[in-house]
């Protein structure tokens, strides 16, 4: 874990809470998949969540993008409660997400997948295509405008025309990632975007993932890698068996005896986990 | 794969690609490659050529492609209305991913408006038929949609299965839309008589005008056949048109998205439910569409004329073609009606033929007789990925 060189740690910043989770708790049967955690996301920061397996953090994910509801408790975005608020509603307001595994539209080039995540503030509707109406053409101009920027952000502007399941593990990642940013998001939520990836490949992340930050956009980062977590986040929240355990800057957590604990004793077990995800 | 620098990324991307059983594959790009690249005016000179030749075809009567036993007018009508309800299936099923068994009942509904409204109980005009039965269709299209859509593959077949024998059972059971012994006197499309068209006669490889045998254009009636099919050519170019606005546009791609990955689709801001319903409402539209014509042409239907095995057919048809590709579909549309017309002389073993080449044509072309551009050109990396992966494997045999 210690090749990653551990970048300069900014001071926590300091800002308001862009999404809160309150008091949330989720249970599947007899099953409490998170139990009373809090934490905020602060507008501009990096947030990384991280536990060890089976600890609750992708469906922490889940109640926050309107996947699952919470058996009690609520999540709060920009200060209004989601609510029972539809997946794609959730989008629409801000929230944006990659997945654990890739998710991307196969058959779908490049390009397109990252339309369909521009087309989420889109109104055209099929009178507007038939007719092509002004309202049309704008958003397509602007969709493809949007898209073809992100694409280049991400460096995958000149993969654009192939078919987004023949791009190359790394570029599959990374286009999941265009794709969510193209939907415009506040708050950029990452399902383990390094599974898979080597330590330069680690690395790159690591200075993508700043690079999103400076864009004003604040990320949410789950990883099991915590060479990257603690490179990257500027604070760090630990969950295990869906209790919060600690959370602060990378390094207080580092040091805490809980998170210590946590970690020590599974960690044979994490690794065999992750060989087994790959 | 192809240049630059490629080593971790090619390798994970090789070893991530599951491994497809052969198939074979014939390179059918080029032709349309070429197509592509010609001048402007050169293709559309090209087009227009076809377009007329496909105006043309029943009064070419073409001896190989003529229906020796049925009047050729009337089996390109056929066809046509094949053609049309298996561009509105391909929305719903090739587009949208939606598997519905039950497209007859849109057809079926199509039809029994016009002949119901048109015979049975009013008559209103033929104008006001047409847009009646599709927005009547239309509507039992959401109707159905909206709480059927929120079941998924398996479970949405069964259920638009039910709805197509619903449909047919209803008709046959309700004297008020004419039991089972249907409705006759359907309004035909009201005629313009203009002037005269000679058929071709063919003598070998010679043809004569035949003054003897002419369509009057544009009469619909019994005997000559050929308007209708003028009348459906000329409705399936208007449907196609739209077909492609709606297929580049956010419309199509949220349906494609909706097909690849229906919860990915929506959290990345589709509203899946209302682009399904839309692609039912929009195959509903088509199928009815297709049905009213249909119901115009015969004169005559009966709860007979919608038989489940009619939806198979249609399915067949757009899976034979190449679900999700316009010009598959009907192809495919044209393999399902044309065939078994043409060979009508074999009588008795004609679904038995009929049946072996839809075999045959699910074993050596699975994608459809012109699959999407998409999966032909996914399908020619995916054999490259193959290629390159059993060479790797042979290096990599020692660890397993």
């Amino acid at each position: 874990m210690s090749e990653i060189p551990v970048a300069e740690q900014p001071a926590a910043r300091e800002g308001a809470a862009l999404l809160s989770v309150d008091d949330v708790s989720i249970q599947f049967g007899g099953l409490k998949a998170l139990d009373h955690v809090s934490f905020d996301v602060r507008e501009g920061e990096i947030l990384g969540l991280i536990g060890p397996n089976g600890a609750g953090k992708t469906t922490c994910f889940n109640v926050m993008t309107g996947v699952y509801q919470p058996t009690s408790g609520e999540v709060r975005f920009a200060g209004s409660p989601l609510g029972r608020r539809k997946r794609f509603a959730i989008t629409r307001l801000g929230i944006a997400r990659t997945f654990q595994n890739i998710r991307l539209f196969g058959n779908m080039t490049a390009l397109e997948n990252v339309l369909v995540g521009a087309d989420a503030h889109h109104r055209t509707n099929v009178i507007d295509a038939l007719i092509r109406s002004p309202r049309h053409r704008r958003e397509e101009r602007e969709g493809e405008e949007t898209a073809r920027e992100v694409m280049k952000f991400l460096g995958l502007e000149r993969r654009a025309d192939e078919l987004a399941r023949n791009l190359s593990y790394g570029e599959q990642r990374r286009l999941e990632i265009a794709r969510a940013m193209a939907t415009k998001p506040r708050l950029l939520c990452l399902d383990e975007p390094a599974a898979g990836f080597n330590p330069a490949e680690k690395a790159q992340l690591m200075d993508l993932i700043r690079r999103i930050r400076d864009r004003g956009l604040t990320v949410l980062l789950i990883e099991h890698d915590m060479g990257l977590v603690m490179g990257v986040s500027d604070r760090v929240a630990v969950l295990e068996f869906g209790r919060k355990i600690a959370e602060g800057v990378p390094a207080d957590v580092r040091n805490d005896p809980a998170v210590i604990a946590a970690y020590l004793g599974t960690e044979v077990d994490d690794l065999d986990d992750e060989e087994a995800n790959l | 794969m192809t240049q630059g620098k490629a080593s971790p990324d090619t390798e994970s991307a090789v070893a991530r690609t599951t491994p497809k059983s052969p198939r074979l594959g014939w390179d059918r790009g080029a032709l349309s490659r070429r197509v592509t690249n010609l001048p402007k005016p050169a293709k559309w000179t090209l087009i227009g050529v076809l377009v007329v030749l496909l105006y043309l075809l029943p009064l070419l009567e073409i001896p190989i492609l003529s229906t020796p036993d049925t009047d050729f007018g009337a089996v390109l009508f056929t066809v046509a209305s094949y053609v049309l309800v298996a561009l509105g299936l391909n929305v719903v099923l090739g587009y949208a991913g939606l598997l519905d068994l039950g497209y007859v009942g849109f057809y079926a509904v199509g039809a029994y408006t016009v002949a119901v409204l048109g015979s049975l109980q009013a008559q209103l005009s033929w104008w006001l038929l047409i847009p009646l039965a599709v927005v009547i269709t239309t509507i039992s299209g959401v109707l159905l949609g909206a709480p059927t859509l929120r079941v998924r593959g398996d479970y949405l077949a069964i259920v638009t299965l039910g709805f197509g024998e619903i449909i047919r059972l209803t008709a046959l059971n309700t004297e008020w839309l004419g039991a089972a012994k249907g409705i006759t006197g359907v309004p035909r499309p009201p005629s313009v008589e203009l002037f005269e068209l000679p058929h071709l006669q063919w003598e070998g490889a010679t043809a004569v005008i035949d003054l003897d045998d002419k369509t009057k254009f544009l009469v619909f009636g019994v005997a000559d056949q050929a308007p209708y099919y003028w009348l459906a050519l000329t409705v399936i170019f208007i449907v196609l048109g739209a077909d492609r606005m709606l297929r580049l546009s956010r419309v199509g791609r949220a349906w494609e998205a909706t097909r690849e990955d229906e919860d990915a689709a929506e959290l990345m801001g589709v509203p899946t439910f209302k682009f399904k319903l839309l692609a039912f409402a929009s195959g509903a539209f088509i199928g009815g569409l297709s049905g009213a014509l249909f119901a115009s042409r015969q004169g005559f239907i009966n709860p007979e004329s919608f038989q489940l095995l009619l939806s198979i057919l249609f399915v067949a048809a757009v899976v034979v073609g190449g679900a999700g590709n316009r010009w598959g579909v009907i192809m495919g549309a044209i393999v399902v009606a044309y065939l078994p017309e043409r060979f009508r002389g074999f009588e008795e073993w004609r679904l038995l033929v009929f049946g072996m080449a839809l075999l045959i044509l699910a074993n050596f072309r699975p994608q459809g007789l012109i699959p999407p551009r998409r999966t032909r050109r996914a399908q020619a990396v995916d054999e490259q990925l193959d290629a390159l992966e059993e060479g790797t494997d042979r290096v990599r045999d020692p660890r397993g």
